[in-house]
């Protein structure tokens, strides 16, 4: 036995070795969330350096900042990576940033630009691109810059069917800000307030909603779609940034140019867009070599702008480069850089965006009226930036784990002196050779985690000024932070959604499930092993991939559901509305219902065809024999006979349920306005998009796992969930 | 369920496969979508209700399958590799959480021992806590143990994360099966571990396919613990790859769909095959005695 032992643990240490990585010589690394095109330029960079060899990664750009947050301080993540400077006040604040030192060439920059990778004297990034939006004209349906965006609007009607005078991301803070800035609006004020309030924030809206009304722009559109509509020729306008020219191309679908954005009638003031400066920047490691700086140096250097203006028309933000005579697009972007308005890097406008967009989505789809909805974001952005609970005294708690300590000590002396303990101990120890492994696996990667993660629920503050609160995080969730204990995104709100969800889902996931397994069973069912192979499939398609799949088909004006309505329409000669599904909670829901019920169904219905295969069929025959209906051999023999076998999967698919993340996630997103959130996403907003309140979300965490533990502990006896797929009991006993 | 004598009408045979089409049109309809997409060429938004792709191509599979990276050592094909680094980070999982798994579901399906019930309710507990609060702790305990950025220590933690259902799982399918067949072996001289290596595996070999399969599932389709754990592009699983072609400002949402079908063949592929399996790997209750 000793020799197997051996064998085991040497199979898995040779597994393990196969694919572990062997190590290397540290060479420079550099991270980036470039594709395409701009990755191309940086290769192109990269291959005059001389020096130590160059390790590049391109991160998922929605990975980008956890990753580089976790991995720096430990020594694990880049020397240099790219981003925009809006991140540096985040940067600064978690200490994953370094000063660029001798780095710096001096007097070749652009003022503003270096003005926006500086503070407190000194210069954290070197910019390499200023990226803003403009105006792009496909010249096939128009010919000329408007001077107005009413001169734009009023192309509506004399353009081709199914072509929108203007595709722009007006949905979202970052693309509004272009237009709030005509009407004299800042969307974060110098002292870090909050600035999409009042008069000129309201009329920025409104202007919105009617554009939207009068189908200038159509509704609904996100940066991807503006991309998607003007490559189409569906968009004689785009409002986009050097991005949009970059995938057009040399052999772009559609002609077209690009012009600075147009001037506003009402107000006569021009439309200034947001200005981020792109930068490469050092990690407090990589500010200490002195190779690391050298390469971005390079990065940032003449040869470098003009490799990446040979690529796509990125305005350098240096000063010595000329720009290639007949570079439209370059020259273009660069002028309108000078009339952009820099994006502050504080900390604080990380917190603007959440608020800001969920304020102008209720405008637009006229949940509320826009001094509510905008009175509502500034209660958000202020409740975002709360003042950390006080410090609390860890002697309480202290206190409570050596009482409970204590306590434990002595019921384990006392029950070791019971008599047969020893005895019994001694016949377990055969069987903890068995447990071994799985204790120590489970143990330290699973359990530990947990135990850590809970406790951080008694800590506030954002990772570098963490501090000891007690239970305050729980006090302030379990009193809605002092707002109505029903108020939207509160814990009680967003707990009735979740046990909605919760509900809904297993009904359908059993329902279906159970009654395709009972037609499935059906003895002269013809196809059965191909019925059986198609049902199964959306179980074997990776979640993530079909939540964004259903996610398009939502969509209300190009999705496959109002694809679906129309063809309807035409058949049948009706007139069903398409229906924006992310406008309204109960749409919003029964989408990511759907979504769901369409990924668990398949679960259930193998689970219930195997309890099934468990009804005997002497008994049902007995049943039918004595005058027993259809319908009550179902109610009366088969349902009894298999529910013992479905509770505990039902019940651990409502763990699973109550905590699906993917699915909310990726297709509602929590719209509208974070109604259909359920609380794990909650918790995933407070710990990574709410500046990082990790302690707030693990409060969330510990209630969600309390409530659970506590009701299925109730249910134990009833529905042991540990035994998913057990033998039904004696089946003979039930009829 | 049962052979019925009365043969049921054509109408119910009707009803019955009415309802089969309905529910195969709904779980296909999506499957499709996605396959129209990674078929179609630039894709103009449109609503429109069949799934057929616009200007067929293969380029998008065409522009997945050929990443490629220049390092000093060669060029490394990224995308072999990747699928590569998927296919074998998903095997070492199954392989590795069935070995922990199966002596610890044989034993609480067979032995009694002292705190038994603590640690089965233990693995439940596990189940009901968010991984958003337990993410980070685990980053850095990995980092102390020097696993981060290598593929062993994604192994580790898919492994270590889907035992607790595999002992589930496993220990009804041991519990099924009777006691008889081991206690014989025993009386022939066999000592309990060769009756459990000889008997009882063998009899439970549908179950631990089915749990191999969700424990490879699972790993193979993971991307938020890979994305932060791995910090090069040839250790990349496809999952991470299929991410980045959804941008801030440009979804390529046609290579999104073409590397998500070529992600979904093997599992597919491997559904198909364990089909006849799951149901009775799945309830221990076909496993008749």
């Amino acid at each position: 036995m000793k020799a197997q032992r051996a064998l085991f643990t040497a199979l898995i240490l040779s597994l393990l070795s196969l694919i572990s990585s062997t190590a290397l010589a540290a060479p420079l690394r550099l991270w980036h969330a470039y594709r395409g095109n701009e990755e191309k330029a940086l290769e192109a960079i990269l291959a005059g350096w001389k020096g130590s060899p160059v390790e590049t990664l391109a991160v998922p750009y929605d990975a980008y900042a956890t990753k580089l947050a976790a991995a720096i301080p430990l020594g694990e993540g880049p020397d240099l990576f790219i981003d925009s400077h809006e991140r540096l006040g985040d940067y600064r604040a978690r200490r994953i940033v370094g000063p660029v030192g001798d780095a710096l060439e001096a007097g070749v920059f652009s003022p503003p630009a270096l003005e926006a990778v500086s503070a407190e004297g000194t210069v954290w990034g070197l910019p390499l691109s200023q990226k803003c939006l403009a105006l792009y004209l496909n010249t096939d349906l128009v010919k000329d810059a408007p001077a107005t965006l009413e001169d734009l609007a009023d192309l509506r009607g004399k353009l081709p069917t199914g072509t929108f005078p203007l595709a722009y991301e007006i949905k979202g803070a970052y693309g509004l800000a272009a237009l709030f800035s005509s009407f004299g609006g800042r969307l974060l004020d110098d002292q870090d307030g909050y600035g999409f309030v009042g008069p000129a924030a309201e009329q920025t809206l409104l202007l919105a909603r009617d554009l939207i009304d009068q189908r200038v722009i159509p509704e609904d559109v996100d940066g991807a779609l503006v991309t998607n509509l003007f490559k189409a020729g569906q968009a004689a306008y785009a409002v986009s940034g050097p991005w949009l020219a970059a995938d057009l191309g040399e052999n772009a679908p559609v002609k077209w140019r690009v012009v600075p954005l147009p001037r506003l009638r009402a107000t006569g003031q021009p439309m200034r867009p947001l200005l981020t400066v792109e930068s490469v920047m050092l990690s407090p490691q990589g500010a200490a070599k002195a190779e690391a700086r050298a390469l971005a140096r390079l990065l940032a250097s003449a040869e470098g702008a003009q490799i990446r203006a040979r690529f796509g028309p990125t305005p350098t933000a240096r000063l010595d480069v000329e720009v290639a005579a007949g570079d439209a697009p370059v020259q273009v972007f660069a002028l309108q850089a000078k009339a952009a308005i820099p994006m502050p890097s504080s900390r604080a406008m990380r917190a603007v965006w959440d608020p800001a967009n969920r304020a102008i989505l209720k405008v637009l789809r006229r949940d509320a009226t826009a001094d509510v909805a905008l009175a509502e974001g500034k209660r958000r952005f202020d409740d975002v930036r709360r003042p950390l609970p006080g410090r609390a005294s860890p002697v309480p708690a202290l206190l409570l784990v050596g009482v409970v300590g204590l306590f434990l000590a002595f019921q384990w002396s006392k029950r070791s002196r019971e008599e047969g303990w020893s005895a019994q101990l001694k016949q377990s120890l055969p069987s903890y050779r068995y447990v071994a492994h799985a204790v120590i696996a489970v143990g330290l990667l699973v359990i530990v985690p947990l135990v850590i993660g809970a406790a951080t629920s008694l800590f506030a503050g954002s990772d570098e000024n963490q501090r000891y609160v007690g239970l305050a995080n729980f006090i302030n969730i379990l009193t809605a932070r002092g707002g109505p204990l029903l108020a939207s995104g509160s814990f009680y709100l967003v707990l009735l959604v979740t046990l909605l969800w919760t509900v809904c889902n297993i009904v359908l996931h059993v329902g279906i499930g159970a009654a395709l397994a009972l037609i499935l069973s059906r003895p002269t069912l013809r196809f059965r092993a191909a019925y059986r192979v198609l049902l199964i499939i959306p179980w074997a398609v990776p979640s993530y991939v079909t939540a964004l799949a259903w996610k398009g088909m939502f969509h209300r004006q190009f999705g496959a559901v109002t694809g679906l309505i129309l063809g309807i329409n035409r058949l049948f000669g009706t007139s069903v509305e398409p229906i924006a599904w992310f406008s309204r909670f109960s749409t919003a829901f029964i989408a990511n219902l759907t979504t769901n019920v369409w990924l668990g169904f398949p679960f259930m219905m193998v689970v219930t065809l195997g309890a099934l295969t468990s009804v005997p069929d002497d008994v049902l025959e007995a049943a039918r024999v004595d005058g027993a209906t259809r319908w009550q051999r179902l109610r009366l023999v088969t349902l009894p006979i298999i529910r013992p076998t479905l509770a505990p999967a039902v019940t651990l698919g409502a763990i699973w349920t109550f905590n699906m993340f993917n699915v909310v996630f990726l297709v509602s997103g929590g719209d509208p306005d974070g109604t259909t959130d359920i609380l794990v996403s909650e918790a995933y907003r407070w710990a990574f998009t709410r500046e990082n309140q990790y302690g707030y979300a693990a409060a969330y965490a510990v209630l969600i796992f309390l409530m659970l533990f506590l009701t299925t502990r109730k249910r134990g006896t009833k529905a042991d969930v540990t035994k998913i797929g057990a033998t039904p009991t004696a089946p003979a006993e039930v009829v | 369920m049962t052979r019925e004598p009365d043969a049921p009408s054509a109408f119910e045979s009707i009803a019955a496969h009415f309802v089969l089409v309905l529910a195969v049109a709904f779980a296909l309809y999506p499957v499709l979508w996605v396959v129209a997409l990674a078929f179609s060429g630039s894709r103009p938004p449109t609503a429109q209700m069949l799934p057929l792709p616009h200007d067929p191509t293969l380029a998008n599979f065409v522009e997945v399958v050929s990443t490629t990276r220049t390092t000093p050592d060669g060029t490394v094909w990224l995308f072999g590799r990747q699928l590569m680094n998927s296919i074998v980070v998903s095997i070492a999982t199954a392989a590795t959480g069935i070995l922990i798994a199966v002596p610890t579901a044989y034993a609480l399906a067979r032995f009694k021992f002292l705190g038994k019930e603590r640690g089965v309710r233990a693995l439940l507990a596990t189940q009901m806590f968010p991984t958003v609060a337990s993410l980070i702790p685990l980053y850095l305990m990995l980092d102390r143990l020097g696993l981060l950025n290598s593929r062993t220590g994604l192994v580790v933690c898919y492994a270590s994360t889907s035992v607790p259902f595999a002992i589930f799982q496993l220990r009804a399918a041991f519990e099924a099966i009777p006691v008889d067949l081991e206690e014989a072996a025993m009386v022939d001289g066999a000592t309990r571990f060769e009756a459990f290596l000889r008997v009882v595996l063998p009899a439970a070999r549908p179950a631990i396919a089915v749990t191999a399969l969700f424990a490879f599932m699972s790993a193979y389709n993971e991307f938020i613990l890979a994305a932060t754990l791995l910090n090069k592009a040839e250790m990349f699983t496809l999952p991470i790859v299929l991410q980045s072609y959804i941008g801030e400002y440009d979804a390529r949402r046609e290579l999104f769909a073409a590397g998500a079908l070529l992600v979904s063949v093997p599992v597919m592929a491997l559904f198909y095959v364990a089909q006849r399996h799951l149901v009775a790997g799945l309830t221990a209750g076909g496993v008749k005695g």
